[in-house]
């Protein structure tokens, strides 16, 4: 387990030099190093599916963001932090962690987790004649309308797109 | 995909260097044929429609940064890539009106034979994946093409 602890400071330290980095580029390329660490450890805690869409996910992210800014004219970023910002943000933090005291406190252990719905789903998928890989069987018999949900999002976001990004508008002509 | 290689090829000024363009020339049908080998074998190896179509998504990218955008757009223009994109949202509808009617498609093993390991056997799976992987690929592909050719003009605000 001490593999994922390294992982994770990894990621914070990354996160944190992708903030602080004048340089766009070098702040870009620090997110992907970031979203692969994550990568490596959804493959630690035995999830390959979700490993290779974070990585395809991740790469579709670092062309889309390398493309857009390394074209513009705003190459460094020059704009001090604002002091008043800072102290309403840790203040927000602690007025919520003080308030959700309670329910960290009853969260289950790392690792053990409550086994109500998930048992059910387990037993059902092993007997089931269909599927051999049993998260494609519950992501896409048992819960197939959160996939559907998911879906509808993603066609949102290209229909948007579309219409901010069209060539002339449709008055003019 | 037919490249016009005269055109495209030593065309120095559009897209990348001749070694980027050698090598993407090798690479980009490796990578679409593992796309479509993932998504179809989705419910059986780790992988699945989002990764295949993500994965047929980055080929189509890779071939506009080493290509320049006229090679490709000219090709897959935008009105065709929507219109994938509509239809796989209306496939994914009728897969779902389906389950509603006839009843017995969803949560249940609704076939005698035992089907756990072939490739288009007698369960749903593999629509709902080739679904997701048609839209998840056409929608990438949109997003990028549709920024790559947003230009701001400066001074029209007025």
């Amino acid at each position: 387990m001490i593999e994922l602890y390294i992982l994770l400071i990894l990621m914070i330290i990354g996160s944190i030099i992708a903030l602080e980095v004048r340089d766009l580029l070098s702040s870009v390329i620090l997110v992907g190093t970031v979203g692969v660490c994550l990568s490596i450890g959804f493959i630690m805690l035995k999830a390959p599916d979700l490993a290779m869409t974070q990585l395809i996910v991740e790469i579709l992210l670092v062309i889309i963001l390398i493309r857009a800014t390394i074209s513009k004219d705003v190459r460094f970023i020059s704009s001090k932090r604002e002091f008043g910002i800072f102290i309403v943000v840790i203040g927000g933090l602690a007025v919520f962690i003080n308030l959700a005291e309670e329910v960290v406190k009853n969260l289950p252990i790392f690792g053990k987790p409550i086994m109500w719905v998930s048992q059910t789903y387990l037993n059902n998928a092993l007997m089931s004649k269909e599927a051999v890989n049993i998260v494609s069987k519950i992501s896409l018999d048992y819960r197939v309308f959160d996939t559907f949900g998911a879906m509808i999002a993603l066609f949102t976001a290209v229909i948007g797109v579309l219409a901010i990004g069209r060539q002339r508008s449709r008055k003019k002509d | 995909m037919h490249i016009e290689k005269r055109k495209y090829y030593f065309d120095q000024s559009k897209g990348m260097g001749i070694i980027v363009k050698t090598i993407t020339r090798l690479t980009v049908g490796i990578v679409f044929l593992y796309g479509i080998n993932m998504a179809l074998k989705g419910h059986l190896t780790p992988g699945g429609g989002f990764a295949g179509g993500g994965m047929i998504a980055l080929a189509l990218l890779s071939l506009i940064l080493a290509f320049g955008k006229e090679a490709a757009i000219k090709n897959i223009n935008r009105k065709r890539i929507t219109m994938i994109a509509t239809w796989a949202m209306i496939m994914f509808l009728f897969l779902g009106f389906m389950g509603l009617m006839g009843g017995n498609l969803f949560s249940t093993d609704f076939s005698n034979t035992d089907s756990r390991f072939a490739l288009l056997g007698d369960n749903i799976m593999p629509l709902f994946n080739i679904a997701i992987c048609f839209l998840v690929g056409s929608g990438i592909y949109t997003i990028f093409i549709t920024l790559i050719m947003l230009r701001v003009r400066k001074g029209e605000d007025k």
